[in-house]
């Protein structure tokens, strides 16, 4: 699990504008890497690929797509790897916070939650895992929550989106794992990103480029699941062990 | 999860004084202007690391750029780059040294934006030669709160160069701008540090130096035979090839708030004359890294808090050449008696090169900096007699350093106040413009 391969220099990023994601791809231009980078908006999608071109990038290629379009997951991953001539790490980072308050009136607020963090990401790891598992290597490494570790009156719509994702993860990783492939589940507490804005910052808040420099030492390592910042294992190990009837009437 | 945003107070590098405020944090060029009706003023804002209340609003909307810091272009044979406005001179130094570019013009702190930059059109230890950061900034897209977006640069639209050059963040929001940046072949620094005893052996070490790099030392808390003794500190990047990596970040934090009376008159004098006597001899040459050289301070993150939770003031003024000398000793007196000395008291001469910003700062000259532990009997009362000689001198205060000029001081030192007026975003204001311009009272 911790033994050391070269980084990975053929990049395909899922959700490219996505704060954590971002500055985790620029440790990786600084270092060479060449990219696909895919996301939602088209001006945002270009500053990223210019910054990280700027930054030392190989090459970086932006390709504007709705991931929540599952359909059109098969044709867009096939062209992205041909990009490249292959891949070697793909990065899932693309996510909503939603609203849950309006996910606990409205089912589809909720429905767009779960189809845009669990229901698009099976699919796509889904591709990655069979494409890694033939090519027997590769990282598949996805931007997870530490919301998916036990559901809170808060943000539980959100949270069974990323457990779900986790629990889909582990199996995939149970698979792929003999092939050589690692799948990678990242759990980043609280980070200062446009997700987050609206929240009153405090002590536990990180900054991306802080959280990145964790991910990309858990991709070098081959990691399974990775808390960033890694006091994150210690708090939602507490989380996880308060009992389920005192845990009820807590406010959090 | 969190708690819905209350309203924070915020203050700059100075604490001094802290207003409530609404932030919201810019992420793309394409944020502002904000959707939505916002009834209230806003005020781009970036690392925070001017001194008074240019960067604060009351009960106004703070637009924090930092995280608009991509670096969108560089071109090697030019040096130039194309960045976002919230990019910090650090990031640039990371990205621009290993491949063997420097900053034309940099503060004394690299923890500030270009948007900071330009927005106080900043000034640095080689100002004789390279003037303001404003001068190498070939254009920028300014962005208004009525959605037009348009690139300034001193060949087009103009007007809105030189006013938001030095506007103080009241012009508009700087989405990206191009500077340019100088080659060098080493972090390293020759550096040569000249001691020296009042102001005119200063002066005459400033005509006679030919560094690009000048910057003078000065000991506020010393009377008599050791009035006004300093060290003139010079240097010039090195043409011997060597390391060109990047910097290590900072790990030390001053860990609290440091009570009042820790910095008195007594600590003050031990600190200037250790600082004096770190230098053993007359003169002391060698080759020095970039980064104590320019960023002595920022080795220890939060160093303000040395100042205690009521903050510090900052003072910085320029004073015409000729009669300068008798104005900068005529401060200094005035500084000793009152026993408020700061660490580190900076002297400089301004050079000829002209300012691109029409409410820009430096202007030729000899320019003095200091810092006071805000006490509140004697430092507001000093300050406002520093002035008060600037105002004689046919001097001026230096805006991002300030936070106690009247109206009256104000629109004395620059007079064409007025006319920058016309180019402010109907949206934006700020309390230090509010101050100055007569509509809120100097705080307290």
């Amino acid at each position: 699990m911790s033994e050391r391969r070269p980084l990975p220099q053929r990049i395909l990023a899922l959700g490219a504008t996505s704060a954590i994601a971002e500055a985790t791809l620029r440790l990786f231009a600084e270092r060479g890497a060449s990219f696909v980078l895919l996301g939602r908006t088209p001006h945002k999608l270009a500053a990223v690929r210019d910054d990280l071109q700027t930054r030392g990038a190989a090459a970086a290629t932006a390709v504007v797509a709705d991931l929540d379009d599952t359909a059109a997951h098969p044709a867009l991953l096939a062209q992205a790897v041909e990009a490249m001539g292959g891949i070697d790490l793909a990065l899932v980072a693309h996510g909503v916070l939603g609203e849950q308050s309006q996910a606990e009136r409205d089912f589809p607020a909720a429905e767009a939650i779960l189809r845009t963090n669990f229901l698009s990401a099976v699919s796509l790891v889904g591709w990655l895992a069979n494409y890694f598992e033939s090519e027997r290597r590769g990282t598949i490494a996805v931007i997870s929550s530490v919301a998916g570790d036990r559901g809170r009156k808060s943000n539980y719509v959100y949270g069974a989106s990323k457990g779900g994702l986790n629990v889909f993860l582990d199996g995939v990783r149970n698979r792929v794992d003999r092939a050589g492939v690692n799948v990678l589940t990242i759990k980043p507490g609280f980070v200062a990103t446009p997700m987050t804005a609206h929240l009153e910052p405090n002590a536990l808040f990180t900054q991306p480029a802080q959280v990145a420099r964790h991910i990309l030492r858990a991709i070098e390592k081959r990691r399974d699941v990775v808390y960033v910042p890694p006091v994150w294992a210690l708090i939602m190990l507490v989380v996880r062990s308060i009992p389920g009837a005192l845990f009820k009437k807590l406010n959090f | 999860m969190g708690k819905l945003q209350k309203r924070p107070r915020f203050e700059s590098w100075g604490r001094f004084p802290t207003l409530p405020a609404g932030m919201v944090p810019l992420h793309w060029t394409t944020d502002f202007p904000l959707p939505g009706p916002t009834g209230a003023k806003q005020l781009p804002v970036g690392l925070g690391r001017s001194y008074g209340d240019v960067c604060l609003l009351e009960n106004g909307t703070l637009l924090a750029t930092p995280g608009m810091d991509r670096l969108l272009h560089f071109d090697p044979t030019t040096g130039v780059l194309r960045c976002e406005a919230g990019a910090s001179l650090q990031q640039i130094l990371d990205f621009a040294v290993p491949r063997g570019f420097f900053l034309p013009v940099t503060p004394g702190t690299k923890f500030v934006t270009v948007g900071g930059a330009i927005a106080n059109d900043i000034h640095g230890k080689n100002h004789h030669v390279a003037g303001t950061f404003g001068r190498h900034v070939l254009r920028f897209e300014l962005v208004r709160s009525d959605g037009s977006r348009f690139v300034c640069s001193p060949v087009e639209n103009q007007d809105w160069f030189a006013a938001t050059v030095g506007g103080m963040g009241l012009t508009g929001l700087i989405a990206w701008a191009e500077i340019r940046l100088r080659p060098i072949v080493s972090r390293k620094i020759d550096y040569r540090g000249v001691k020296f005893h009042g102001i005119a052996e200063f002066l005459e070490l400033s005509r006679t130096s030919t560094s690009e790099y000048t910057v003078a030392w000065i000991d506020c808390v010393s009377t008599g035979k050791n009035f006004a003794r300093g060290i003139f500190m010079q240097g010039d990047h090195t043409a011997i090839p060597g390391p060109l990596n990047r910097s290590k970040e900072a790990k030390l934090v001053f860990p609290f708030d440091l009570p009042g009376f820790v910095l008195n008159r007594w600590s003050m004098k031990a600190f200037n004359a250790l600082y004096y006597h770190r230098q053993f001899g007359q003169e002391k040459s060698g080759p020095v890294d970039y980064e104590p050289f320019f960023y002595p301070l920022d080795a220890v993150l939060r160093w303000n808090r040395m100042y205690g939770k009521s903050g510090l003031l900052q003072f910085q003024c320029v004073l015409p050449r000729e009669s300068g000398e008798q104005g900068i000793v005529e401060m200094l007196k005035m500084i000793t008696v009152a026993g408020l000395a700061s660490f580190l008291a900076v002297i400089k001469v301004f050079g000829d090169v002209p300012s691109p910003g029409m409410m820009s700062f430096p202007v030729p000259g000899i320019t003095l900096a200091l810092d006071f532990p805000i006490r509140r009997d004697k430092s507001f009362e000093l300050l406002d007699w520093l002035a008060k000689i600037t105002q004689e001198y046919g001097g001026r205060m230096y805006s991002a350093k300030d936070a106690r000029m009247t109206a009256e001081q104000f629109q004395a030192f620059y007079p064409q106040w007025q006319e920058f007026a016309l180019y402010i975003d109907p949206a934006f204001d700020s309390a230090f413009w509010q101050r100055v311009t007569g509509r809120r009272p100097r705080d307290e």
